[in-house]
């Protein structure tokens, strides 16, 4: 266990990182040649100021008519989308990794704190199954890969939680928690997850559409 | 209750001759056509990263009132391009036939659900893009597609005849003459302010449009002018069926028309889907970036003609009314204020619907669907039920709706719950309630 701990830590975080950047970086170089080839006549309706309207007012809770609508999701989903990113970068344990290996330092989360926007998560993840169980629209559309996306998000916090609270094998399950979010990062360009490279200019194109063009709001 | 699209199979000539003339390697080969000429990266990016969150059914007016997901905009995508895309195109007839009725019966194109995605996955160009497989396979509803080869064959919706469009007009102008004496209906008038137009059912069959039309302009005295040539409709249902080629052709003899007048800009009358087609996507299809020729919708020409004072109203229409806002100028071209201000300023007491504005729900009959006919015709209705709910609410008995299409689809509604709504056109109102100051 301790020399896959090791793998995990060393050559597979720089894999990790490494296709989760540079992934990232490709998809959205190849997606913009894509669209300049052939949405070239669409593309050139993009602009910053509509673009950035539209997406500002999707980022406000309950700043847009679907947001509203659906108020028990927007709070979860504001919640878990902050926390997805608070806790894993000011996370003091995730902060030491960074000052062993390269020595560098930076504010943490208090601990307690950190572990209750942890259980948000988990708890965020458990009410996105029950929607995806539940509720007759989404069990509709949803298929594996919707599972798998969520499954890996809740296995890496859920892991995280147990390591820490040294809840069985910690050694195993800090291992387990690093393999899990090494994942999600090779995942984030390759599957859904990639709707946090991709989301902000598909927002951003319709928010050309209507801003520029058709004078609406489209929030 | 949940169902699918093969539950609520639809026999329509059409459809059913289409699919009779398929293999699966006919639409395949097609299907791999038409992705790899027309499918870019925004096809792409909205099939990837849709996270399945189903935030969009409520958008819908189809699934507000069957309350069945098969109805919701992102299952439409599923039981359609997600399918195709993971066979590759390598589809059944059948499916095929799922898909056009899909895409053209249970989808008025009307972006409501714009508002719904975090995302702002554009579900209207997945339909329309599916809609452009069908057509391409050759599986299109009976009805729209009829109404597309009379755009082919005489550039307009109705199979107007050439020598018709000129006698109708020239056949309500005298019957207007009887009213005010000087009116005219000024034909091919070079450097006019504007070339009007009107769409096919007008000189169809709602001829009292063109009537009054030309009664407020003559009485604005505004220097206008109808050409006497095809190129004076400007609706598009070949837009809708997916024949974009035909829909190009039809804008094009549209603006060449307005270009050979050389007026200073085209003003349509109360219709929707013609403005989109031309404000929004015939134009671009064509190449240009904006228009070619400025185009004014009705609501704000006559806007400008109450603001200016060329018209005057002599009293204002017992109200109370509520508005229905049409997709096509609304969510397309964001008019709902100067329509309020329009109706302000014609009507006694306006009673605004929930949702109104850019959130309206869509009358159910634009987007082509109505133009599919009497074989689709209850899915429509059934599935606006929400609509109807949403007139009931305003306890008004008047609604005004200045578009077409809505017009139909209301007019369904109204009928089918019993709502005991009268439907007008903002040229309804002003015709009926303005200062008839030439009028003998």
């Amino acid at each position: 266990m301790l020399e896959l701990y090791a793998l995990a830590v060393g050559p597979l975080a720089w894999l990790a990182f490494g296709v989760f950047v540079i992934g990232s970086l490709a998809r959205l170089f190849s997606m913009y040649s894509l669209a300049k080839k052939k949405d070239a006549a669409f593309l050139s309706y993009m602009t910053w100021r509509y673009s950035l309207r539209s997406i500002f007012h999707w980022l406000i809770p309950f700043g847009s008519l679907g947001w509203r609508e659906n108020p028990a999701l927007t709070v979860v989903t504001y919640v878990f989308h902050i926390c997805l990113f608070l806790v894993p970068i000011f996370l003091m344990s995730h902060i030491v990794m960074w000052d062993t290996s390269f020595g560098f330092t930076y504010a943490a989360l208090p601990d307690g704190l950190a572990d209750g926007l942890t259980v948000a998560v988990m708890v965020a993840c458990l009410f996105f199954a029950w929607r995806r169980l539940s509720l007759p629209e989404v069990r509709f559309v949803t298929s594996t890969h919707d599972w798998l996306v969520l499954v890996l998000v809740f296995s890496t916090f859920s892991t995280g939680f147990l390591a820490y609270h040294q809840i069985g094998d910690s050694l195993t399950l800090t291992t387990l928690h690093i393999l899990c979010g090494e994942a999600m990062l090779i995942a984030i360009p390759f599957t859904r997850l990639s709707h946090m490279l991709f989301g902000f200019f598909s927002r951003g194109y319709i928010g050309s559409e209507f801003g520029g063009v058709r004078r609406a709001k489209d929030w | 209750m949940t169902t699918t699209i093969a539950d609520r199979r639809i026999e329509d000539a059409g459809l059913e001759a289409g699919i009779a003339r398929l293999t699966p390697e006919k639409i395949q080969k097609t299907i791999q056509a038409v992705l790899a000429g027309e499918g870019g990266a925004r096809l792409k990016t909205y099939v990837e990263t849709c996270v399945r969150c189903g935030m969009c059914a409520q958008a819908c007016h189809y699934y507000m009132s069957h309350k069945d997901p098969s109805y919701a905009p992102v299952a439409k995508v599923r039981q359609t391009m997600w399918e195709i895309l993971k066979h590759k195109g390598l589809v059944s007839p059948e499916f095929i036939h799922q898909c056009a009725q899909i895409a053209y019966t249970e989808c008025n194109l009307c972006r409501r659900c714009m508002h719904y995605c975090p995302l702002g996955i554009d579900t209207a160009y997945i339909m329309s893009f599916v809609r452009r497989i069908c057509h391409k396979l050759g599986v299109t509803p009976q009805y729209i597609q009829d109404t597309a080869h009379s755009h082919s064959a005489t550039m307009n919706q109705m199979w107007v005849k050439d020598d018709e469009w000129i006698d109708t007009l020239k056949w309500q102008e005298d019957e207007a003459r009887d009213e005010m004496p000087s009116l005219r209906i000024p034909l091919e008038v070079e450097g006019a302010d504007f070339m009007y137009s009107v769409i096919a059912p007008e000189p169809k069959f709602r001829t009292q449009l063109i009537y009054q039309a030309a009664f407020i302009f003559n009485q604005a005295g505004v220097n206008w002018t109808m050409p006497a040539t095809p190129g004076w409709d400007n609706s598009n249902m070949a837009m809708f069926t997916g024949d974009m080629e035909i829909m190009g052709r039809i804008e094009m003899a549209h603006f060449a028309t307005a270009q050979r007048l050389r007026v200073k800009r085209i003003v349509m009358g109360e219709c929707g889907h013609a403005f989109r087609a031309i404000y929004d996507v015939a134009n671009r299809w064509l190449g240009w970036g904006m228009h070619p020729v400025p185009v004014v919708h009705s609501i704000e020409f006559f806007w400008e003609l109450l603001n200016s004072g060329k018209i005057q109203m002599a009293k204002k229409y017992p109200g109370p009314v509520t508005i229905h806002d049409p997709c096509n100028v609304i969510r397309g071209r964001g008019l709902m204020d100067k329509l309020r201000e329009v109706v302000h300023a014609i009507c006694d007491g306006v009673v605004e619907m929930t949702p109104n504005r850019e959130h309206n729900y869509c009358c159910c009959a634009g987007g082509g669907v109505i133009n599919c006919g009497p074989p689709f015709k209850n899915v429509r209705i059934v599935g606006n039920s929400i609509k109807a709910e949403q007139l009931k609410a305003t306890g008004v008995k008047t609604c005004i709706a200045p578009c077409h299409n809505c017009h139909g689809g209301l007019d369904d509604i109204i009928h089918k719950y019993g709502l005991g709504m009268e439907l007008k056109f903002l040229g309804d109102i002003i015709y009926e309630c303005m200062e008839k100051k030439g009028a003998s």
